[in-house]
């Protein structure tokens, strides 16, 4: 396969708070190619979204991006390397903050939030700031830009986008304005749109449209795209590949196909079955025993042990790296659990670990008081 | 008249409305202009709630379905009498609670409870979760302080938290489990009848279940009525014995929930199901999906409030043509509405929305007519024409529908709002009023509650 258009090699960000360090993101491998949609899956709090902020280096204090590699389209987003001391420093090839800003964000990569409202100013009207953004990015004149920001509207699929182009945010519905904001994010045809997920406040009426017009703009324009969600129907909707990630790891990667009918982890398969089915009734459902640990305070080994159905003795012990178990030919299908061949810890010999995965009641109590 | 005997529903709402009103304050309604005058101002209600009739049997769980703003939530508040209906009656047990109010509308609070959506604020977070759920009881005078401590207690290892847990404050907990909290402080007072408003919608998938699988057990245990609010249709299949479905204030169709997923009447009904992405990437996806937005409720469309984006609007008898030519009209009325058009040359108009399909006769001339102003560039007399010479004159725009058709799965009544099941109806318009039981036996009392109106 050709180069990929973004590569993230071993990425960890931590936020460093008076209680300790947190590791959102804790060293985290994954590749885009050109024209293809990345799912990055995941509950709240598997650091979904710290990822990708990290790719554009958007993360604030206290947090930090303490390792790992990002390149893009032979470009280093992020690397860091040791100096004389011993220390780490940034490389020299790496991006600095004014190409971040002028080259990289928005031009190359953009990214679509969850609530449109907060991405869009609501004293300005929709017109003006799609207008202005294209204005600044495209070095068009404005009588230029507002043609094309025109365009893009109706492209996007708002109607009577003359008029709507001088009305307010609080004018558009929810689906209306995560329109505007894909047409902002494609109005400098970027290679790479990260979408961080765009579609979890809208009605499936809504939902469906937008992945629909997502796809046909994808095949138009040919953009790739990171697609962040918790929702595994989206994933088997609109994804080429899928990295799945459970507090700060990636624990499963592969093609849309394999994930869901070859699924690896027991993660995964346990996400997958504590779905309510819309195509048929279940009576009852089997729910993931517990809630996800805080990632201050990681499970020793492998980090699902704690909830895993299949979990033994080992799992508290050793803690797996993703490895491929696809077979050959096949595409790759990385998963990081010891109870497959390729680990060789002695899974097999290992005692089961009893009762923990309910854990009583306090097992889901968190320390410091759940999710935000 | 009171008590609930067997078989007879818990909970009867016959004709609610709920409007707001616009005009309300001192700058309400008032729009600004650039020309003269400047300024008016408009009264118009928000139709939020029109005309619901629905029954809720002892012990069942009733789905209630649709998209965000169609007037979901509204109804539940209404239904609870948290907010004051503009007509219409909810007989709980027999009674009816609109015509409450003050001091025999509180007590009967006890008998209703609600859960919310958001598990974080409908907790008090400086109060610890052991009074939290004796809150309600304090407030009904159950109890002695111990007995509520006791029952406190009881209520949090019963939704599966650690009675341990009395002391800790809200924060302490994920959102599964303030949830929890939540459906225990609901419990203390013995309701009969809980309203859940979305209260899986903010949870996650893995969660969710847990919450869902408990709701269920509960409601086994402690014999609960639930009014299920959820736009989530998977979780609707899950949990509700019959499912209704509204949009833009109405109910367009009532059913069991195996009828309703399995036989659905509705074109909206259908459309939502068609929309609900199926976790398999080997599924084709969803199909027909609906385009537009949903209509305003200050000025609500005539006749069926789905017409305007309704699939499979009815054709109008006085034209002559086939359905893929009406299709095509339907199509193009729409996309005149929403001015999508690139071009607005007559005969690239033409050929994208009649290339395979263009009526001929009265029909074709009026069509003629409109591609002329769509080319000229006069959208609202292009606009006005196709309206009013197609759209309002389907049986869609002039009559409203109500129907009732026999139900392929399970006993429960099938209602639909459409005029496609005319033909297969057993009852049609008045007849479908859920003529009922309370219709009768507490006509007297409903009169007296209008009156007080």
């Amino acid at each position: 396969m050709s180069e990929p258009l973004l590569s993230v090699e071993n990425l960890k960000t931590q936020f460093f708070t008076e209680d300790g360090t947190v590791r959102a993101v804790d060293g985290i491998s994954f590749d885009v190619h050109e024209g293809e949609i990345v799912g990055l899956v995941g509950e709240s709090g598997a650091g979904k979204s710290v990822a990708t902020s990290s790719l554009l280096r958007l993360v604030e204090s206290p947090g930090e991006i303490v390792g790992g590699e990002i390149t893009f389209k032979g470009r280093t987003l992020f690397g860091l390397e040791e100096d004389a001391n011993g220390e780490l420093r940034p490389r020299d090839d790496m991006l600095s903050e004014e190409e971040m800003r002028r080259e990289i964000r928005g031009r190359e990569i953009a990214i679509i939030f969850q609530d449109p409202m907060e991405s869009l100013n609501p004293v300005f009207t929709v017109g003006g700031q799609l207008r202005e953004f294209i204005e600044l990015n495209r070095d068009l004149s404005e009588k230029e830009a507002k043609r094309e920001a025109i365009d893009m509207l109706r492209e996007v699929g708002i109607p009577a986008p003359e008029t709507r182009y001088d009305e307010y945010p609080h004018q558009f519905s929810g689906g209306m304005r995560q329109r505007v904001l894909i047409a902002m994010a494609l109005a400098c045809q970027p290679d790479l749109i990260i979408a961080d997920e765009p579609t979890t406040a809208l009605d499936v009426t809504v939902e469906g449209q937008i992945l629909e017009m997502v796809k046909e703009l994808q095949t138009k324009y040919d953009t790739s795209f990171i697609w962040v969600t918790h929702d595994m129907s989206v994933v088997a909707e609109i994804c080429d590949r899928v990295n799945v990630m459970y507090l700060g790891e990636i624990i499963e990667h592969a093609t849309v196909d394999d994930l869901f009918y070859d699924t690896k982890h027991p993660y995964t398969r346990a996400l997958l079955d504590s779905m309510p089915r819309p195509d048929e009734t279940v009576h009852e459902l089997n729910p993931i025993e517990g809630v996800m640990p805080e990632a201050i305070d990681p499970p020793a080994g492998c980090r699902f042990h704690s909830r895993c159905p299949d979990a033994r003795e080992v799992c508290r012990e050793v803690h797996p790296e993703p490895r491929d178990l696809a077979d050959e030919g096949e595409p790759t299908h990385r998963a990081a659990c010891v109870k497959y061949d390729a680990f060789d810890v002695g899974y097999d010999e290992s005692r089961p670990i009893e009762g923990d995965a309910a854990g009583g009641f306090g097992a889901g109590l968190t320390r410091t008081g759940g999710e935000e | 008249m009171s008590g609930t005997d067997d078989g007879e529903p818990l909970l009867e709402v016959r004709e609610l409305c709920k409007y707001f009103s616009e005009g309300s304050g001192m700058l309400g309604g008032v729009t600004f202009d650039r020309e003269f005058p400047f300024f008016k101002r408009q009264h118009g209600d928000v139709r939020a709630v029109e005309s619901v009739s629905f029954d809720i049997e002892k012990g069942e769980t009733l789905g209630l379905v649709g998209e965000s703003g169609c007037g979901k939530s509204t109804l539940a508040r209404t239904v609870l009498r948290l907010l004051e209906p503009t007509s219409g009656s909810v007989y709980f047990k027999g009674e009816d609670l609109a015509s409450l109010s003050g001091e025999p509308l509180r007590r009967k609070r006890k008998d209703m409870q609600m859960i919310f959506q958001d598990p974080q604020s409908s907790l008090d977070p400086r109060m610890k979760v052991g009074p939290i759920v004796e809150e309600p009881m304090k407030a009904h005078g159950m109890l002695d302080e111990e007995g509520r401590e006791a029952r406190a207690k009881e209520l949090l290892e019963k939704v599966g938290l650690d009675p341990q847990h009395y002391n800790r404050y809200p924060h302490a907990f994920s959102g599964g489990q303030r949830q929890r909290v939540n459906l225990a402080r609901a419990l203390s007072v013995n309701p009969d009848f809980i309203v859940c408003d979305e209260p899986v919608s903010a949870l996650d998938v893995s969660i969710q279940a847990q919450v869902l699988n408990t709701m269920r057990d509960l409601q086994e245990e402690f014999d609960l009525t639930y009014l299920f609010i959820a736009h989530d249709l998977s979780v609707i299949r899950h949990i509700s014995d019959r499912v209704a479905v509204m949009y833009l204030g109405q109910m367009v169709e009532i059913a069991d929930k195996e009828e309703l997923f399995e036989n659905p009447q509705h074109p909206y009904t259908r459309a939502l199901l068609d929309a609900i992405p199926v976790p398999d990437p080997r599924s084709e996806g969803r199909t027909a999906l609906l385009t537009g937005d949903v209509p305003s409720p200050i000025d609500p469309p005539s006749g069926c409030r789905f017409r305007t984006r309704c699939p499979s609007l009815i054709r109008p008898a006085e034209y002559d043509m086939t359905d893929p030519e009406w299709a095509n009209v339907v199509e193009f009325q729409r996309a005149v509405k929403r001015r999508s058009f690139e071009t607005t040359n007559r005969a690239a108009v033409r050929q994208r929305h009649f290339a395979d399909a263009e009526p001929g006769g009265e029909a074709g001339t009026l069509l003629d007519e409109a591609i002329g102003h769509v080319a000229a560039g006069e959208w609202e007399e292009a606009e006005r024409l196709l309206t009013e010479s197609f759209a309002d004159r389907s049986v869609c725009a002039t009559e409203e529908p109500a129907y009732e058709v026999s139900p392929t799965h399970g006993e429960s009544r099938h209602y639909a709002a459409c005029h496609l099941v005319r033909d297969d109806a057993v009852a049609a318009g008045e007849e479908t009023e859920l003529a009922s039981s309370v219709g009768e036996r507490f006509a007297g009392s409903a009169d007296v509650g209008e009156a007080d109106d």
